[in-house]
């Protein structure tokens, strides 16, 4: 049976108390996404701007639970400064570590060398949620909204 | 009367251990638990007469047919309808409503109609609506709330101005708030609006008598009244009902088909195409047996003092921190109570109850507009039912402080 520290790991309940990169830039210039969680009411809003192929500043605004409003202010902390391209790697490497399959909570290790160019570093502690599967969707919220937003600039 | 102390024993999943802790079910808004006798009545059509109905004319069949046919007699009597065949099955309330819209709305409405709805409607008496609406171009009003959860009247000449349908819940499944249906609806009938009433959370927990609220038409589930999944119900007058279109097309709801049309059977058939989910209607006629058996009186007798209970616990102990949405006075509520907890989100909250067996709903409640009413995004909301006791109260009062230790900011 997993505890309640498996979800609700330090860094986590850190990042919900203090959250990183809170607010909106200006849209436009910035680009601007919603993104919601139909089941939970959750709702996050991202403003963001490209620069020479890569992801400026970012901004978060909106409301959800300890779990959305932490990986979105982790996300936000990992995914400044780096490339659109890398921006996707990692929010693949994220959204593999968040699948309920068996294989990829316990066997595969997620070995920067195989499976991208970043280790996922604080992100990591948030791989308790898998345990927890109606939790998944919190964590992925922002995420999700990220690609979708990136979507929209490269449509 | 009260209700018999041990009536948890009927109830097999109560008796489930949870994360090390016996349940404590609190989400009965949601979908009620099943006594064994529902169990039991769904088993026994399987074993012995499971055939298809209004078919065989060998002796399963018939049985089947009997089963089912009874339970809707049964289900007409406990709501107060004049005749079995007003009594509609469908899937379930969100279905019904989508009948009536397609089939009632489709028929009459048009530009320059409008539909009254409420601020505190499930999504299920708002969306078939709005379908309906972006098609056929009339217009959906809505009733406010008071700032203590209850629909605000003042302006209700000026809103039914022009209705043609008024279709209003009956009890609120966030606020527990229960409205004042009849008063509604006789104003509604003096402009010569048609009442459509969402019973989903009425008729498990009140006596209900359909003339005596003065609907036209009614939705409501069997889940949430001790009877399965996959059953619902729509009951309308029967001119009404005569008057409308079939819903659905295919087998059972016609009289003759050639190929060039087809002529409706006779309600309530005309409304149920193809096979019914026979175990359910069966499991919710027993249903019936077992709310009609304790009594709905009682019941809501029950209810009434164990919302008072809760909501003197949960208020002396917490005080200012915590906030319950809708009515103060148990006598005009039903046993909903939608929670926020200092600053601890819903989500979270509902998570460390979890941890101690308490089941609660963390979420929108499937009432959007609501929550936007009452500036939140979600709610925690522990729901209470016939099974429930003063124990079930106090694990939740209990356990709402540590969470609050914990997701303090």
């Amino acid at each position: 049976m997993p505890g309640l520290e498996d979800l609700y790991k330090e860094i986590i309940l850190d990042h919900y108390r203090n959250p990183r990169n809170r607010g909106e830039l200006e849209s436009p210039p910035a680009h601007r996404t919603e993104g919601f969680n139909p089941l939970c009411g959750d709702e996050v809003t991202l403003t963001f701007e490209l620069k020479d192929g890569s992801l400026g500043e970012l901004r978060i605004a909106g409301q959800g639970c300890s779990i959305s409003q932490a990986s979105a202010s982790m996300m936000s902390a990992a995914v400044q400064g780096k490339s659109i391209s890398e921006v996707r790697d990692l929010t693949r490497q994220f959204k593999s570590m968040m699948s309920i399959h068996e294989e990829s909570i316990d066997s595969k290790e997620l070995d920067p060398a195989s499976t991208g160019t970043f280790q996922l570093g604080d992100l990591e502690a948030l791989k308790g949620v898998v345990k927890f599967p109606v939790r998944i969707k919190c964590a992925t919220l922002s995420w999700n909204t990220l690609l979708t937003g990136l979507d929209e600039l490269e449509a | 009367m009260n209700l018999p102390s041990d009536l948890k024993d009927q109830f097999p999943l109560l008796s489930q251990i949870i994360n090390g802790h016996q349940i404590v079910y609190l989400d009965s808004a949601a979908s009620s638990q099943k006594p064994d006798s529902v169990i039991e009545a769904m088993n026994s059509y399987y074993r012995t007469i499971n055939a298809n109905v209004h078919r065989g004319a060998y002796e399963i069949a018939a049985q089947a047919t009997e089963a089912m046919e009874m339970s809707r007699g049964q289900i007409a009597k406990f709501i107060g309808a004049n005749s079995a065949n007003e009594v509609v099955f469908t899937k379930n309330a969100t279905e019904s409503f989508n009948l009536v819209a397609r089939s009632w709305g489709g028929q009459n409405l048009s530009e320059g109609d409008a539909v009254l709805i409420t601020d505190m409607e499930h999504h299920a008496n708002i969306v078939p609506w709005q379908i309906l609406g972006a098609e056929r171009g009339f217009e959906i009003r809505w009733i406010p709330l008071t700032s203590d959860g209850h629909l605000d009247l003042d302006q209700l000449d000026q809103l039914l101005d022009g209705v043609k349908m008024v279709s209003v819940t009956a009890m609120s499944n966030v606020l527990g708030t229960l409205n004042p249906v009849r008063e509604i609806a006789d104003r509604a009938h003096e402009v010569g609006a048609l009442v459509t009433v969402d019973a989903s959370q009425y008729v498990p927990h009140l006596p209900t008598n359909v003339n005596d609220l003065g609907a036209d038409l009614m939705c409501f589930t069997g889940h949430k009244m001790c009877g399965p999944t996959g059953i619902g119900v729509l009951w309308g007058r029967e001119e009404i009902l005569d008057s409308m279109p079939p819903f659905l097309g295919g087998g059972e709801m016609i009289l003759d088909v050639r190929r060039d049309g087809f002529t409706p059977n006779e309600l309530p058939h005309k409304f149920e195409a193809g096979t019914p989910p026979i175990a359910e209607i069966i499991g919710l006629g027993a249903a019936v047996s077992f709310l009609e058996s304790l009594g709905m009186a009682e019941i809501r007798q029950h209810e009434i003092q164990l919302t008072e209970y809760a909501l003197n616990a949960l208020g002396e102990r917490y005080g200012d921190e915590l906030t319950i949405h809708g009515p103060k006075d148990a006598s005009q509520r039903g046993g909903v109570l939608s929670i926020q907890y200092r600053d601890v989100h819903p989500h979270d909250l509902s998570q460390v109850l979890d941890q101690r067996g308490i089941c609660v709903r963390a979420g929108h409640h499937c009432a959007k507009p609501l929550m936007r009413e009452l500036g939140v995004g979600a709610t925690a909301r522990a729901s209470l039912y016939l099974y429930n006791d003063e124990s079930d109260i106090d694990a939740l009062v209990d356990s709402l402080e540590p969470a609050g230790e914990m997701f303090a900011l």
